[in-house]
């Protein structure tokens, strides 16, 4: 299929998440600054995220496509009530593929049933920021030397965290473990919890962020809103719970690595940043290598 | 036909709704908007229900239901019956019955779901029948029976 859209990580058969993985690091070994000569990406953002946007306009640039694209939506004809289906219609007419960011949930799915190009979901809303469970798969592949059997911690905000989810979902077919480390006002909910009992996967839940953490392979760690406390006073007790500090890390094993999607705010302390178990800059630079992959495999050009 | 039916009159040609919940009867007609007809529609309800303790039924003259106002129904009593009248017989009964997908019928109730913005027809999985739940294709929320909102 060369109209092949990636909305949800659910869109992609297992197989195919591992086929994505080998591309992305075929062209971390050899890059192919020629491979989108003469295409256009259109990267689509009605909601700004710097951090995103780059890393999809870097892949594509280094892939020598040519980038189109707005983001800020507030100078776009979106600002004088056009229909998103209107805009998806008439920018499918000058690219080849679109990357979509948009603040309302579903709102890539719909994009890519009225667009004639492939979308790919660059975020929408709480729902679904596939390529972000691409990028973090490959660290995951990349520092482990596998995808099997892996002991992931997962800590912070792991209600809201979109990026957990759809990495637990994605884990779940390689025998993973995962420890879950947060508030109780942000647990994982429910339904991924039945997920993974349905999939025979072990969790554990835990409250305290301590020495449990020497097992782990991977500590993902993720930021804790303000937001998603109604009670200030219980944000400000609750944010320096879940802080990882340099000193906490002596006796995780050697091969331990942290992730974090990005951006972090106090959750990994500054003195972690040197230790050589912090992975979250090379991470964010595997995002381009994953992005160069879903980009050249939905367009048909890698197989 | 047993006997509670019997409350209400007979109809020549058209359908008979069966074991509505009492409670829902108002929602059903408004739904599928018989305020606005001109048929002949006839309802009684707290009648005594073996299936449901206090039932409701409706009668609508000279009109058999499309299968988007049958759907419509079903997500509201899922219980119910239609009886189709042909010169005052039943020719034909059948529960209703929600298909596996839904398209329009009902809202998303996420506010953050694209279809609660744009101009567009909302697409359902129906995850579960009794009692009616629904997945919103786009958003992936799940809107309950307390949630629905007929379009």
């Amino acid at each position: 299929m060369t109209n092949k859209s990636l909305i949800s990580i659910t869109d992609f058969s297992t197989n195919e998440i591992l086929r994505l993985l080998e591309i992305a690091e075929d062209f971390e070994r050899h890059p192919e600054p020629h491979l989108l000569d003469g295409k256009v990406v259109a990267t689509l953002f009605f909601e700004p995220s710097t951090r995103t946007r780059l890393s999809f306009e870097s892949a594509a640039n280094r892939l020598g496509g040519r980038v189109i694209g707005f983001s800020d939506p507030n100078i776009s004809s979106v600002s004088k009530g056009e229909t998103l289906k209107d805009t998806i219609r008439i920018v499918s007419n000058y690219c080849d593929l679109i990357v979509m960011r948009h603040p309302l949930e579903g709102s890539c799915r719909y994009a890519s049933e009225v667009a004639t190009v492939p979308v790919i979901n660059a975020g929408d809303g709480a729902h679904q920021h596939p390529t972000q469970t691409l990028l973090d798969m490959y660290s995951i592949k990349k520092t482990q030397g596998r995808l099997d059997n892996i002991n992931i911690f997962m800590v912070g905000d792991l209600k809201y965290g979109r990026t957990v989810h759809s990495l637990v979902q994605a884990m779940s077919p390689f025998n993973p473990i995962f420890n879950f480390i947060s508030h109780p006002k942000l647990k994982m909910p429910k339904e991924y919890l039945d997920f993974l009992d349905s999939k025979h996967v072990k969790y554990y839940e835990h409250e305290q962020f301590n020495d449990i953490i020497s097992e782990a392979d991977i500590i993902y760690m993720t930021r804790v809103q303000r937001e998603r406390f109604q009670d200030l006073m219980e944000y400000e007790k609750t944010k320096d719970l879940y802080i990882l500090r340099n000193s906490m890390l002596e006796n995780t094993k050697p091969t331990m690595k942290i992730l974090h999607p990005l951006p972090r705010v106090n959750e990994i302390a500054q003195d972690v940043d040197t230790n050589s178990k912090a992975y979250y800059f090379e991470q964010a630079l595997n995002g381009v290598y994953a992005r160069q992959a879903v980009i050249s495999y939905v367009l048909g050009l890698k197989k | 036909m047993d006997k509670s039916e019997l409350k209400v009159n007979a109809i020549k040609d058209g359908t008979v709704i069966d074991h509505i919940p009492a409670k829902d009867l108002f929602e059903v007609i408004k739904i599928l908007n018989l305020e606005k007809v001109d048929n002949q529609v006839t309802f009684g309800t707290n009648l005594d229900s073996k299936k449901l303790g206090k039932k409701a039924i409706i009668k609508v003259s000279d009109k058999f239901f499309k299968d988007h106002e049958i759907n419509k129904i079903a997500l509201i009593a899922p219980k119910a019956n239609l009886n189709i009248i042909k010169n005052y017989e039943v020719i034909e009964k059948r529960p209703v019955e929600l298909p596996s997908t839904i398209k329009g019928i009902c809202k998303c109730m996420n506010p953050k779901c694209i279809t609660n913005s744009e101009p567009m027809s909302t697409k359902f999985d129906v995850i579960s029948k009794e009692p009616p739940a629904l997945r919103c294709f786009y958003c992936g929320k799940i809107t309950d029976r307390e949630h629905f909102i007929i379009i």
